[in-house]
């Protein structure tokens, strides 16, 4: 029984180091006092002044738009890529999971200078460089998403299509393509998380003007205090919230339907 | 198979929102200027009044600038900074010479500013003064004697060990140490470069820390007692705590004109000139004003002020303060790289 | 013929990689290896060893150790009591830990600020209490605890992810021929899980030793880590040379401490999956 206190409390404690910091956002967002910690009485002023804003809302749009995009290219080319690595033959297969370990595994700060250094030598930072930074972070977490699904998957099944006379884009859009997507859709996901979150490879890249949240919010918190940047924060971890409950708990529930 | 048709769906209609937000146009006007250095609002009547797009980029040091001119990555238009970096840029000859007769309205602006211009700009052939003003000490009156913040001498009192806020700046914080020794802002010798070097790393132990804009709030929340800032963000500090006072220390400061150019690399002349002028429109110019509170060389702006606010000292330096203070020059290249190097090993110091 | 067919499909990948990989890490030891004229050097790479760098590398390092070893401690016992919940309160917690990862990185490290700031809550909290402030907003202790917060859930999920996959029969098997908790710990959960936890280390070692983000807005431009210095380089003195050479030697470190990593365990075991 003491035990099972002591887990309790220990749950709680972390519980608290990681929602602590995100209630004190929240409860500052609605906080009529800009640079004080102190309770000042309630407003819902930084709310107004965050909608009014309108280099938020485009950073807003930018994030949302790029992590999409570099998302669902990465997705693609990541999954042609799965498919014609599975393909290949052990030394090959080696060779290509070490290139695609690299982008994974290097410092952000790295990627990203390098990247600038390349763009700079042969073009001008825009939204596109942006673009394909995102792109090129993310398809290694598609690849190693999607290719253990396609090594579970039976090539036996694949090739008696074949045998029976289905076209191979018949077959495996029938055959292949369902064994696989579990691990498109959680590649896609992942590879959305990590351009959301993205930081350090967006900084060196970006072009004038465009920014992403985590660049605006930089320049934003280095030029002081800015209350709207708490309101952001509410609204942010509210879409968090909705987005992963709809996530997680929709899809299982169906899937213990189905099993 | 509902599964994907789901998230399809929530794509298309992800992708939609952000396709609604993207406003593309081919007309536009790439700036590069100091963070918290206009009102944003200019930016948004600037677009409506104009329909040129401003893509509006921000730094917080002049080196910072520098750099990012330098990198070629982006075409700027127009860069607003201080006086030393474009008496650089125009030693390089990166600056392109400005057409006054494009920008009428730069008729508001006082002639003695170009005449100060001139430390820079030696024949006003490229650039338009922004704002101007000094460098000094914001303090907070409870835990600060006045007397005491007449000299940079408090900003090494162990007193205020953990409650003193550093300029994040190169130049910036030497000029405090060299002030306090007596020296010019611009010394290149190497023994006396040092020297100012000690004074700043047996200070850091007492710096809460380096800031450059984020020292305005700090000071305002009173999480420290006194800060280095320019003698604007000063004046705005003083509207919103009233405990708050600005000194320029009686050894002498550095007084500094921030102006706009057109680099090399412009690419929209035209819409440039329309931006300037634009800034000299006595409203537009009045709205800066009011958001970023240093001394203006508007003369439009500045009768607009009430009475009690053009004799505030504090936005507007008076002369005996600006006589005691002197202008950065550019530096060599061997000059810059040591006073880099020696600040870089300020801030890595224990 | 029609594997080599289905290998083509890489094809787009590979001109991908080696235009944004291949030809960007190029480009980066061109700069580290030339001066500004273009001629071969060896000082931007070498000047590692002045002291400023130096000191900067090894604050970096110690951080980043830190910041490991409290995260390792931290996530140890906590994926282990996660992975004793009933299994139907099992994705509602891990998910309780997911849901602060989703929220920007920047605005996690606002947070800090506003707590720990002389006048912020913690500060506040304890005035009220009638205990003495803490003073380490401004110190590398705030970067620590910034970047644990940050990182924290990318050590609990790799271990959480390895202690799930260990079959309940070996443990009860072990139990059956008269193994004690203490046996059964050390001769079998922290084996299983090691591959976990080597990712773990991975995930938060890496980027805790090269980030500037954090140390830039915590650390009140007194802590100079060598993210930071890299980032000025390139950001401030305009010496791309400096600046390559130094992140050279970072990814050096970066692979070597994970060579390291990798051969005290087995494969490494993925990441996160």
């Amino acid at each position: 029984m003491m035990k099972k206190s002591a887990e309790r409390i220990y749950l709680l404690v972390i519980f608290l180091f990681l929602y602590l910091p995100i209630m004190v956002l929240v409860v500052l967002s609605f906080n009529d006092s800009k640079a004080k910690v102190v309770w000042g009485g309630f407003t819902l002023r930084w709310y107004r002044e965050l909608f009014s804003n309108s280099a938020i809302m485009e950073a807003f749009c930018t994030t949302i738009f790029i992590s999409l995009a570099s998302a669902l290219l990465a997705t693609l080319l990541g999954t042609l890529a799965a498919l014609g690595i599975d393909a290949m033959r052990k030394r090959g297969k080696a060779i290509m999971l070490g290139a695609t370990n690299i982008p994974l595994l290097n410092a952000d700060i790295v990627t990203g200078i390098s990247m600038m250094l390349l763009f700079v030598r042969f073009t001008r930072l825009g939204f596109g460089t942006v673009l394909i930074a995102h792109i090129t972070f993310n398809i290694p977490y598609v690849i190693l998403n999607v290719l253990p699904k396609l090594k579970q998957g039976s090539r036996t099944t694949y090739e008696a299509a074949l045998d029976l006379g289905a076209t191979p884009l018949y077959a495996f859009y029938k055959i292949t393509w369902p064994q696989i997507l579990p691990g498109v859709l959680s590649g896609f996901l992942m590879a959305m998380t990590m351009s959301l979150d993205d930081f350090s490879v967006t900084y060196f890249t970006k072009g004038a003007g465009i920014n992403t949240l985590s660049t605006m919010i930089y320049t934003e918190m280095r030029k002081g205090i800015r209350p709207e940047m708490y309101a952001l924060s509410t609204i942010l971890f509210l879409i968090a919230l909705v987005l992963l409950l709809f996530i997680n708990f929709r899809p299982a529930a169906r899937k213990e339907r189905a099993a | 198979m509902r599964k994907t048709l789901l998230l399809i769906l929530g794509i298309l209609a992800m992708s939609g929102l952000s396709a609604g937000c993207g406003k593309d146009s081919p007309n536009t006007l790439t700036v590069l200027n100091y963070g918290k250095y206009i009102e944003s609002e200019v930016l948004d009547m600037f677009e409506e009044e104009t329909g040129i797009k401003v893509e509006y980029e921000e730094y917080i040091t002049p080196e910072n600038m520098y750099t990012k001119y330098k990198a070629g990555a982006i075409d700027y238009d127009l860069i607003c900074t201080s006086d030393y970096m474009i008496e650089k840029l125009i030693s390089e000859g990166e600056v392109l010479e400005m057409d006054y007769s494009h920008i009428p309205l730069s008729e508001n602006l006082d002639k003695a500013y170009f005449d100060f211009s001139k430390s820079f700009d030696p024949q006003n052939k490229y650039t338009l003064p922004y704002f101007f003003g000094t460098v000094g000490i914001l303090y907070n009156k409870e835990m600060v004697d006045e007397s005491k913040a007449a000299s940079w001498d408090v900003l090494w009192d162990k007193e205020y060990a953990g409650k003193i806020i550093m300029a994040d700046s190169v130049r910036d914080s030497f000029m405090v140490a060299q002030k306090r020794l007596g020296y010019s802002l611009n010394i290149t010798d190497d023994g006396q470069l040092r020297e100012a070097q000690n004074l700043l790393i047996e200070q850091k132990p007492l710096v809460y820390s380096y800031l450059v804009d984020e020292a305005q709030d700090e000071m305002i929340a009173e999480n420290a007692a006194m800060a280095v800032v320019y003698s604007g963000e000063a004046g705005l500090a003083l509207e919103y705590n009233d405990k708050l006072a600005f000194s320029v220390p009686k050894e002498g400061s550095n007084m500094w004109i921030d102006s706009w150019f057109m680099p090399k690399s412009a690419k929209h002349i035209e819409n440039a000139e329309k931006f300037l002028n634009f800034l000299c429109r006595k409203d537009i110019a009045r709205l800066n004003f009011d958001y970023v509170y240093y001394a203006t060389p508007n003369n439009r702006v500045k009768e607009s002020l009430d009475k009690k606010l053009q004799e505030n000292t504090t936005v507007f330096p008076p002369t005996e303060t600006l006589e005691n203070c002197e202008v950065f020059k550019s530096l060599d290249d061997e000059a810059t790289m040591r006073y880099n190097l020696y600040w870089k090993e300020i801030k890595s110091a224990d | 013929m029609r594997n080599l067919r289905r290998q083509l499909l890489a094809g787009p990948y590979i001109l991908w990689m080696a235009g944004f990989i291949l030809l960007p890490t190029l480009m980066i030891l061109y700069y580290a290896f030339t001066t500004t004229s273009g001629h071969f050097s060896l000082l931007n790479v070498s000047s590692i060893t002045f002291s400023v760098h130096l000191k900067s590398l090894v604050l970096s390092l110690k951080l980043a150790l830190a910041c490991t070893l409290i995260c390792l401690a931290l996530s140890y016992p906590l994926a282990m009591i996660l992975n004793k919940l009933k299994s139907k309160s099992q994705g509602l917690i891990v998910f309780i830990f997911i849901l602060p990862m989703w929220m920007n990185f920047m605005l996690r490290i606002l947070a800090w600020r506003m707590l720990l700031s002389n006048n912020g809550v913690i500060n506040s909290l304890l005035g009220i209490l009638g205990l003495p402030g803490l003073d380490i907003l401004n110190t590398p202790k705030a970067v620590v605890f910034c970047m644990v917060y940050d990182f924290l859930p990318f050590m609990v999920l790799p271990i959480y992810n390895a202690m799930a996959r260990i079959q309940k029969d070996v443990i009860e098997a072990a139990k059956d021929l008269g193994a004690g908790n203490v046996t059964i710990f050390f001769k079998i959960i922290v084996p299983l899980t090691m591959s976990g936890v080597i990712s773990g280390i991975i995930m938060v070692f890496v980027p805790a030793l090269t980030s500037f983000a954090v140390s830039d807005l915590l650390g009140g431009g007194k802590v100079l880590l060598i993210g930071n210095v890299i980032e000025q380089a390139f950001m401030q003195e305009y010496n791309w040379n400096l600046g390559s050479g130094l992140s050279v030697v970072l990814m050096v470190f970066v692979i070597a401490s994970m060579a390291l990593m990798n051969a005290r365990g087995d494969e490494g075991g993925g990441t996160f999956t």
